[in-house]
Parts: structure tokens; sequence; C-alpha cells
């Protein structure tokens, strides 16, 4: 019933992409939802609006439209700040980079929500004890709060990553040389466009489904010592 | 950097216009999706377990793969067939409008569907026992005390599923379709000013987003609000 034509190396070496792209956009994700929720959670006024501005407008706008967006006007925003710099020379962004920014950027605005919900969710004694032993705010955020968020917020960015990995495929559209693009190519060559999509969503199951399994253990060594907690 | 605004005082109505189709795109897709995730909802919430297989193995293959995976396999896949050009389907199929339609509805409705089934559990399971108590039969109970309340249930997370389909609607532009996100493309083709561009139709994307979630809380309110 299959026979992919010999594309099959060039669909794997998509699926590389593809992952690599996943991770590194995972990877700004964390950081930048980290950063949005403490700002959020933050005594200062313009740092919580910062946030908010951040989250509503990254989650109200499409994804494909962020790619495209920091794709074709990172490259004129760049030259702009380094022109000012005394630096003319034509600075391009590569596919990867503004993938890897757009849907970090993206994720990072869900994420925010789910830390900000997972932080206020720490009984705030526990860190009032921990700097009542001395504990310096940084330690106490990284050895008191930190692990338990983690916990918390396992669940919600677990599903964040799975969006995650399905809109890798909308880089395709910027030219990123992943599963999406490998499987267009393929088509263009066999002119049979059902065989390898369809083969693509399948590989595209697989890595969710395998998600999806690798999450289930994390959240449930998470939550060890935590009886009946997840009903 | 210079900022134009003469090209987006130019080309507005243009984005207008895409904003039209996309509004078209949304609306026909919710509809349609909704109107099979109910039947889905149904089926995978009923305690018999080979009536829930075929539902779960349609809601996992549409949530498991990429919404442009599906768009490409419907548009493009279609054309592989040839035995489906003599049919009645192909102008349908052949019709990237029609593509995106299903391709979304299909989308949607395993979204939906999940939405639906987890509201349809969470319905007080007093008021179903009232009903049974009644003598009501199933199909009386399912129209009339059940699927009432899971809507009610269900808007919130509905709401949400519906700005995401807003977002979704933009991959119709990668099959040509001159939707908002296409126009704002086949603009910027011309004019070389991919920032104006791409912002303008971003800002007009926040406003029918605002408008949809903003419609749903009014519902919300209005059909949950005696239930407090």
């Amino acid at each position: 019933m299959f026979d992919l034509k010999g594309f099959g190396d060039l669909l794997w070496a998509g699926t590389l992409v593809t992952i690599e792209l996943a991770l590194a956009g995972l990877l700004v994700g964390l950081v930048l939802g980290l950063l949005g929720a403490s700002a959020k959670l933050s005594p200062f006024r313009v740092a919580r609006w910062l946030a908010s501005a951040y989250t509503t407008l990254f989650r109200g706008l499409p994804e494909l439209l962020v790619v495209l967006l920091i794709y074709f006007g990172a490259s004129s925003l760049l030259m702009w700040i380094a022109s000012g710099f005394g630096y003319d020379e034509y600075i391009e962004l590569s596919p990867f980079v503004a993938g890897v920014t757009a849907l970090g950027l993206a994720f990072g605005a869900y994420a925010t929500e789910v830390f900000r919900s997972a932080l206020q969710a720490i009984p705030h004694g526990q860190r009032e004890a921990a700097l009542a032993l001395g504990m310096g705010r940084w330690l106490a955020f990284r050895r008191i709060v930190l692990p338990q968020v983690w916990r918390l917020a396992l669940p919600g960015l677990g599903n964040l990553f799975l969006v995650l990995l399905k809109d890798t495929a909308l880089v395709s559209v910027i030219g990123l040389e992943d599963l999406m693009r490998k499987a267009t190519m393929a088509v263009g060559y066999t002119k049979e466009p059902f065989t390898f999509y369809l083969a693509a969503a399948l590989i595209y199951l697989a890595l969710t489904a395998l998600t999806s399994a690798a999450l289930h253990r994390l959240e449930h060594y998470a939550n060890r010592g935590y009886r009946g907690a997840r009903a | 950097m210079s900022w134009d605004w003469s090209v987006i005082i130019e080309h507005f109505p243009r984005l207008l216009d895409g904003a039209w189709l996309t509004l078209q795109l949304v609306f026909l897709s919710a509809l349609v999706g909704f109107l099979l995730a109910l039947p889905l909802a149904l089926l995978r919430a009923s305690p018999n377990r080979w009536l829930q297989a075929l539902p779960y193995a349609y809601i996992f293959f549409f949530r498991g793969t990429p919404l442009l995976v599906q768009i490409f396999l419907i548009y493009y896949g279609a054309s592989q067939f040839e035995g489906l050009k003599q049919t009645w389907l192909w102008p349908i199929l052949s019709e990237p409008f029609w593509c995106a339609i299903i391709a979304f509805s299909l989308n949607t409705a395993a979204y939906g569907a999940e939405i639906l089934r987890g509201a349809i559990q969470a319905v007080p399971r007093g008021e179903v026992e009232a009903a049974q108590a009644l003598g009501m039969s199933k199909p009386l109970m399912v129209r009339r005390i059940i699927l009432p309340r899971a809507f009610g249930l269900a808007l919130p997370a509905y709401g949400n599923e519906l700005v995401l389909l807003l977002k979704g609607s933009a991959l119709a532009s990668t099959i040509t379709l001159l939707d908002l996100t296409g126009m704002a493309r086949n603009i910027i083709a011309r004019t070389y000013t991919p920032v104006e561009i791409f912002l303008t139709a971003g800002v007009i994307y926040l406003l029918l987003s605002f408008l949809l979630f903003g419609g749903f809380r009014w519902l919300e309110r209005r059909l949950n609000a005696h239930y407090h």
C-alpha cells in the first residue's frame, strides 16, 4: 500500500528538522513563559501591563501571521537597528531562526498563563519560611518554588508542546526544510500528493503519540509522593 | 525605518475583503463542525466500548496531525485519485474554498467533540436521575435535559475553540484563498511593505477575535443566567 518510492530518507531528514524546531521553540517559549509570569505577578504596573499586552497579542494573532511577519519583517527591523550602529550590509533571517522566534513567542504567551496560575497556587507561606530561614530570594525560588511549579504546570505545558509540535508545519511555508516541506518536494517528483501527505500525517501522529506517552510518564514522576492528588 | 501609512490606507478595503472571506470560512466551518461534533460527542460519551472506538480514532487523527497537513491532504491529495475526477465530487474538491471548509470543519469537529463530551459527562447526575425517575425516554432526556445543560457548560471552552478556528483560518492562504492573510501576502507581493500590511492584518484579526470572544461571553451569561 505504501510505496514511498525511495523518499523515506528525505522524509526522515525533514522529521529531524521538525523535532529540532519544536525543541528550540520549546526552550525559547519556556524562558519567555517564566519571564512573562514573573512580570504578571510583579509589583510594578509597567511590567504587568507589558506582560498583559504580550499575552493578548500573541494569543490573538494567528501563528502563521506571526511566522510571516517575523520572517519578512525582522530583516528590515534588524537592518534599521544595525544601521544605527553604522552597519549597512543586508541582514537576512534564516527560516529556522524566524520559525523558532515566532513559535517561541506564541508558546511563551500561553505558557505565561500556565506558569502564572501554577505560581499562584504555591502556598505563600513556603516562600516566607524559606526567606525566614535565611535563603536568598533566588535560592528560595530555585529550590522551593520552582520544583513545585513544575508539577502544577506540566499538564498545561505538555498540551502547549503538542500544539507547538503541530505548528512547526507552518514554518514550511517560509521554506524551512522540515517534514512538511520534504513531503511537498516528494510530491513534486512523484505526483502522488495523497501518499506523501498521508505519510507525513502519520509521522506527525507518531510524534504526538510518543510525546503524549512521554508526558504521561513525566506527570506520573512529577506527582510521586502526592497520594490521590490528581484524581 | 520608514512607516508607510499610505500603503495601509490605500489597500485597507482589500484587506477588509479578505477579512470577509475569513469570516465566511470561520462561520461555515464552525457550523458544519458543530453539527458533526454533536453525534461524535454522543457516541464518545456512550458506555459501549465499540461505539466509543470509531469516534476516538477520528478524533485522534484530527487532533494529532497539523491542520496544514489536513488541508493539503484534502486539496492536493484528492487529485491523486483519477476515478474521483469523473464523479460529482470533483467540482467541490477542486475548489480551494470548499476544501478549506471541509478541512476546517473536520478539524474543529474533532476538538468540539471532545469539548462536548466533557460537557455531557459533566451534567449533574441529579438532573439525569430526576429525568429517569420521571420516566423520560433516552432520546427525550438527551434532547431536553442533557444537551441544553451541556451546551451551557461547553460555552467557555467552545468560545476558545472558535478563536482557535479563527487563527487556523489563516492557513487557507496556503491553498491560494484570498482570506485576510492571503490578501495581505498578495498586497505585500506588490508593495514590498510586509511590516505595515501584516501588522494591519494582525490588528484586524485581534478585533475579530475580541468580537467573537465577546459574543460568546454574552451568550454564556444569557444561557447560564439562571444556574447560579
